[in-house]
């Protein structure tokens, strides 16, 4: 089977850690996000994944080539030298796409879930329409793209984008699967598959909605990545409890790449994830945190809430609260308090960001 | 013979030094390790012939007073006498209403100093000065210079290069008259009473130190600096053993710290002061009792005492220091609101006042006997 996964830019939101690193490589939970994609996906028996790029990078290129050899998938890229929208990138793989007849998955980049691909599989044949979409219930429906579908089928009525009365609380996921035939309704042109093709294809009732069991985040930008990260940990302690640390000093769901190391007197967690080679001192206080590899965190200083980048250093006694984000190489001079500071990267900081600001 | 005459005011109008003033009269705060007018008195007691000390403000009796002046006395082995003042009669006309007990013993000079400054205090250089001028009953005020925006808040003084005569005195112009201005520190001799009339008329409470207690750190730091000098063994010393010690900084001996902590520059730490592992305090004064623990990170503020601060928890002021590049800068006079927010400065902790672990309050102040139960920034908390 085939799969498409929606790429898309220079991952604007995601900054500063996209301006060192693409979207899709920057690491979730100690591994890129597209490789909790791609390992799903292969799971669920996908030998052929074709990603859709709006800005070509030579280092995702490279990335993908050892991921082909790793997971044993073909990997193709599909540069899309105009903006097509969501689903004008399908058009533009039309080709590959269409080497098989058998249906293909299509999804965003940005989300993270307990990836459903085998059930879906298994719900689209059994209802053998053209396309099958993943919802989710929210608490906010508004900001998303609302489904209103029959309970028991899950064939869909309407689908609402961004509705500003209550419709549904359940929103379009943005993992769908699809019969080749889906590409016959797509143009080579900017064209938005919630907006233009998804209501037609209601309207004939073509289209049919599987609800997603667990967690779900969008995580393109830092709050819902963190947010994201919770979510993902939690999951992690009722699926794979043995790859969560624990001993003293440890609290809650936390995740740590062997080769990190942590000093003592520590108190690490709930809800933080520390990648390969970080160095955390003595005396640390890290809660709802991403530490990206190769960083330091120095003596007696408490983090909450933060994402710090590759290769960083935190002096000490420094206190980092409120989605606080640092660039790659960043280094923050001891004794300082950032609050919602967003540092762009090799930046170094001397003074204190009382209040939530971005440092260029 | 000599006397010293020390204005120590009454009860603070100011506000700042609120949260603090509620346990101790302000001439009794610590700064640099010791009570503010101790630094007076073993100024005073460095002049040949001096032989009394006479403090006079309108504060009612009370036991911190008196028990200062039996072991001052004990200590410095001269008399010392408070004198209480009815009701507020300002610096000249303390001193007047007082003028037959200064002048008991017939003095041939007084100096008169007032609390709220922060000083080298050349009393001697003084003496010798008026002696130098040969006019035995010439009074000699000390000058120093403040840049233009400053010294109108301040006395100006216009004298004369050559013989140092003061030709013209404007207490705080509306425009510049002089960047030479009054330090509060005068040479008098009996005469002066007769003169007593327009020069001293307002209240010079708002001198150099006025009633804010950002500048009690800062004076902390001259105080600590001066150390070196005249008292190297109140300055901690950097030991194996014992903590990590920056620049200067002033350690009661009963205070308790852990190795692992990193104190100074410029730090007092009172009596029974508990330090844990790793904490961090620069800038600051932890009064009496107070107990710092495990990583907590104090800048810039005075820590009240029996206070506590928790684990992780950060304390933080704003340093209202003087530009440094400047030397002649002098503390500008404070606004505790500027635009309807509350101006950052150093952050206050009254007494007993209990700040949980992993909190920071930045640039506040909190009243004494409060257990807060979050974090603050900017604000005063009743």
């Amino acid at each position: 089977m085939k799969a498409l996964i929606l790429v898309g830019g220079y991952g604007t939101r995601l900054r500063p850690l996209t301006l060192s690193t693409p979207k899709p490589l920057v690491e979730f939970c100690n591994k890129p996000i597209l490789l909790h994609q791609l390992e799903a996906l292969r799971q669920a028996g996908v030998d052929h994944v074709i990603l859709a790029v709006s800005y070509m990078s030579e280092v995702l290129e490279g990335a993908m080539r050892t991921q082909e050899q790793r997971l044993g998938i073909r990997i193709s890229l599909s540069h899309e030298k105009e903006p097509l929208g969501t689903a004008g990138p399908l058009a533009l793989a039309r080709e590959l796409l269409t080497e098989s007849s058998e249906p293909f998955f299509v999804l965003n980049s940005d989300v993270i879930c307990d990836f459903p691909f085998t059930d879906l599989v298994r719900f689209h044949k059994h209802h053998g329409k053209e396309g099958s979409i993943v919802v989710t219930k929210v608490e906010e429906p508004s900001k998303y793209g609302v489904v209103v579908c029959e309970a028991e089928t899950g064939r869909i009525h309407r689908f609402v984008e961004k509705p500003q009365v209550f419709v549904s609380n359940k929103i379009n996921a943005g993992m769908y699967i699809f019969n080749p035939s889906l590409l016959h309704r797509i143009q080579l042109r900017p064209t938005s598959i919630e907006k233009e093709i998804f209501p037609v294809m209601a309207q004939d009732a073509e289209l049919y909605a599987m609800e997603l069991q667990g967690f779900w985040m969008d995580i393109g930008q830092p709050k819902d990545f963190l947010t994201g990260m919770c979510m993902f940990l939690q999951s992690l302690r009722v699926q794979h409890p043995e790859r969560l640390h624990a001993g003293p000093g440890f609290v809650g769901n936390v995740l740590v790449d062997p080769s990190a190391q942590i000093g003592e007197n520590c108190t690490i967690g709930p809800n933080v994830t520390i990648g390969a080679g970080v160095v955390v001192e003595d005396g640390v206080r890290i809660k709802r945190c991403t530490i990206l590899k190769g960083s330091r965190i120095r003596s007696h200083s408490w983090l909450e809430s933060c994402i710090v980048g590759w290769l960083s250093s935190v002096g000490q006694w420094v206190r980092m609260e409120n989605v606080t984000v640092l660039g790659e190489d960043v280094i923050v001079n001891d004794e300082l308090y950032l609050n919602g500071a967003n540092v762009l990267p090799h930046k170094s900081i001397a003074e204190s960001v009382p209040e939530p600001r971005i440092i260029m | 013979m000599l006397k010293a005459v020390i204005l120590i005011g009454g009860p603070q109008k100011g506000t700042r030094f609120r949260p603090l003033s509620f346990e101790v009269p302000k001439p009794l705060f610590p700064v640099a390790g010791v009570p503010m007018i101790q630094h007076h008195i073993e100024a005073c007691t460095k002049v040949p012939s001096m032989k009394e000390i006479v403090l006079v403000g309108f504060y009612q009796p009370n036991e911190a007073l008196s028990r200062f002046l039996v072991s001052a006395q004990q200590e410095f082995k001269i008399p010392i006498r408070y004198l209480q003042e009815y009701a507020a009669l300002g610096t000249g006309g303390g001193i007047y209403h007082f003028r037959d007990q200064i002048l008991s013993g017939s003095p041939e000079a007084f100096f008169v100093l007032n609390a709220d400054v922060c000083s080298e205090f050349p009393l001697p250089e003084m003496l010798a000065f008026q002696q130098q001028r040969g006019d035995p009953h010439s009074f000699v005020m000390l000058g120093t210079t403040a840049n233009r925006k400053q010294s109108l808040n301040y006395g100006c003084i216009v004298a004369n290069m050559e013989t140092c005569e003061v030709l013209h005195y404007v207490e705080k112009p509306s425009t510049f008259v002089s960047e030479i201005i009054n330090c509060g520190i005068y040479l008098f001799t009996p005469a002066i009473f007769q003169h007593i009339g327009e020069v001293f008329q307002r209240t010079q409470q708002e001198l150099l130190l006025g009633a804010c207690l950002g500048s009690a750190i800062y004076a902390s730091r001259l105080y600590l600096s001066q150390y070196s000098q005249c008292h190297p063994e109140r300055l901690a010393p950097n030991s194996p053993e014992g903590p990590t010690i920056r620049g200067n900084v002033y350690l009661h001996p009963t205070a308790s710290i852990d190795r692992s902590a990193v104190l100074g520059p410029n730090v007092s730490i009172g009596k029974g002061v508990m330090v844990g592992a790793g904490v961090r305090v620069r800038e600051s004064i932890i009064l009496h009792g107070a107990s710092l623990q495990d990583h907590t990170c104090v800048l810039n503020s005075i820590v009240g005492w029996d206070s506590t601060i928790g684990r992780w928890a950060r304390v933080e002021g704003t340093p209202s220091d003087p530009n440094p590049n400047d030397p002649y800068a002098k503390i500008d006079s404070e606004t505790l609101f500027r635009d309807g927010r509350l101006t950052p400065s150093i952050t206050i902790l009254g007494c007993n006042v209990t700040i949980p672990a992993e909190v920071v309050i930045l640039n506040s102040i909190v009243l004494p006997h409060k257990e807060l139960s979050r974090s603050f920034k900017n604000q005063i908390i009743l």
